[in-house]
């Protein structure tokens, strides 16, 4: 019993000075998924440097970052897209204006599963499949098999970047499979002959290949040189001119140190 | 001192029985509060009845009905598993099995009953979808099919307890009677255990549908997730369950999209209401049919 409340009285004791550290400085970001593991590495190099800095990442996705931007309730919002005019509209009335940074690049690569002959597919093509205009693969020169469509859930920002790049904003044809994670549209894709899919740059995994889209195969190259269409940047915005925390923290991200943990994470460095 | 004391545990026993109400009330304020905020901008009927589920389309579309025939579609197959086996596992157990087999068969089941159902999915993810794809030709593993077949075996625990409750209220001596007058096993089973025991089976039935149709992360790994209305059993589903799970993490609080996730909750709400009203219903007119009362 007496271990017992020492235990207990040791760790409000601990909590407590947890507590007092993070009054100092406290830095809060949240948003996309895919800037996510960017944002979470940086965080712990950055906080294993300034002792005193407390910084929490959450995910949520770019849409829940941006809003709590505008909310109030963090300080820095991972977007892996650009912010909507809507959204735009709606910061400017609550008296914010996000700043846009953008801190690494990522291609959204096609992927197939491996068996699969296809090497390569015109723009046109993919959004034929994608909007449900072909549906087997004999109509572009692979086996007289159907296309089992796999696209991610239409909350995410690597949805509405994809419709954007791929689809010219169209719709993705209804009997396409949604899956909630980069990791699920890969692991589909190589357990479905025939599969095709779409993942960032660092999900091209066993089992599956990316394909060449209108002769560019997505590298970190192609998607550095923009030759690669379906690129996009990828962004954190901070409400106005970042200052203090939030300030060297990007400055850190767009340093050379930083940058070389956006390149190690499987992204496109900008610089 | 002793009248006190035994009137505050009487207080606080109340207070515990009726805290459940007032989750409930507010769960289903908060449900009403959060989803009726699109239907100033949605019509109901063209949220109801509309085929096509684009929520975060520029020109957003939130028309639920594939979402609600996937999840009726599902429900329905899982039935087609669960009631077999559910309901033939209670019999067995209860009318036929000796008494070493039934300490050994109802664990069992139970513990099936205690599988995590993320466990579920990723079984049917992995190992299911996969060989049922290459059995049957199809082009994906991931569909209607391979989700009623998880949810179904989900089920059966639900299914096997109450119906065995059913069939244990069903007095002795109906058996013995039957018995009395010449029928055999199988007759006395079919004619006379079967339709006593018929409304505390049907009850057992509607709560492993509502089981079914409530289940959520099995149905996200395994059904598929395609928001078109089913045509047969091998074609990807989304039902209502996976739309939110896979959506709500990434919609922005306030939005048209969220609003339009929590009606969804509600519309399920609604569903698994009335499945358990149903249940409530039948099995009163069971109890009083056997002359056991409330």
């Amino acid at each position: 019993m007496k271990q017992i409340s020492t235990f207990i009285l040791v760790t409000i004791l601990v909590m407590g000075l947890v507590v007092g550290v993070a009054h100092a400085e406290r830095l809060v970001i949240e948003g996309s998924t895919t800037v996510l593991p960017i944002a979470q590495r940086a965080a712990e190099e950055f906080m294993a440097r300034n002792k005193d800095a407390d910084i929490s990442v959450r995910g949520g996705g770019s849409g829940v970052g941006i809003t709590s931007l505008i909310a109030g309730t963090c300080d820095i919002a991972n977007s892996s897209r650009p912010i909507k005019d809507s959204e735009l509209e709606k910061a400017i009335s609550r008296g914010k204006e996000p700043k846009a940074h953008v801190i690494a690049m990522d291609g959204i690569a096609v992927i197939v599963n491996s068996a699969n002959p296809i090497t390569g597919l015109s723009k046109q093509q993919l959004k034929d499949i994608y909007t449900g205009k072909i549906s087997y693969w004999s109509e572009v020169g692979g086996p007289s098999e159907k296309i089992v469509v796999v696209s991610r859930d239409s909350a995410s920002g690597t949805f509405e970047a994809f419709g954007d790049l791929a689809l010219d904003k169209q719709k993705v044809r209804k009997d396409a499979l949604m899956e909630a994670s980069n990791q699920a549209v890969a692991s589909v894709v190589a357990k479905t002959p025939g599969a095709i899919g779409y993942v960032g740059l660092a999900y091209i995994g066993k089992g599956v290949k990316a394909i060449e889209i209108d002769g560019v195969m997505p590298t970190k190259s192609t998607v550095v040189s923009k030759k690669y269409r379906l690129s996009r940047p990828l962004f954190m915005y901070t409400n106005g001119k970042p200052t203090g925390l939030a300030k060297e923290f990007i400055d850190f991200i767009l340093s050379p140190e930083g940058q070389k943990l956006v390149d190690e994470e499987g992204y496109v460095s900008i610089k | 001192m002793q009248r006190l004391r035994e009137k505050i545990y009487r207080w606080i026993f109340t207070i515990l029985a009726f805290a459940s109400l007032i989750f409930l009330v507010g769960i289903i304020l908060f449900l009403f509060k959060e989803s009726l905020p699109l239907f100033r901008y949605v019509p109901v009927g063209d949220f109801l009845l509309g085929t096509a589920w684009y929520p975060t389309h520029e020109e957003a579309e939130f028309g639920i009905l594939p979402l609600i025939v996937a999840s009726l579609w599902v429900t329905l197959g899982a039935l087609v598993i669960c009631v077999p086996l559910g309901v033939g596992s209670a019999l067995y157990i209860h009318e036929l099995a000796s008494a070493r087999q039934r300490a050994f068969l109802k664990p069992l089941i139970e513990i099936l009953a205690s599988i995590p159902s993320v466990v579920y999915g990723f079984f049917g993810m992995v190992i299911a979808a996969p060989f049922l794809q290459q059995l049957l030709k199809l082009p994906t593993g991931l569909c209607a099919f391979t989700a009623s077949v998880m949810l179904g075996i989900m089920a059966v625990p639900t299914v096997t307890s109450i119906a065995e409750d059913a069939l244990s209220c069903v007095p002795n001596s109906f058996r013995e009677a039957s018995l009395a007058v010449g029928a055999n096993r199988w007759q006395t089973l079919t004619q006379v255990v079967l339709p006593a025991a018929g409304s505390g089976i049907s009850t057992a039935i509607i709560l492993g549908m509502s089981r079914a149709i409530g289940e959520t992360m099995t149905v996200l790994m395994v059904a598929g997730g395609a928001a078109v209305m089913p045509r047969s059993f091998f074609d990807p589903v989304r039902p209502m369950t996976s739309t939110i799970a896979a959506e709500m993490g990434e919609a922005a609080v306030g939005s048209l999209h969220y609003n339009a996730l929590f009606s969804i909750g509600l519309i399920l709400f609604l569903i698994t209401l009335i499945f358990n009203i149903l249940a409530e219903i039948i099995s009163r007119r069971f109890r009083l049919k056997l002359g056991l009362g409330r």
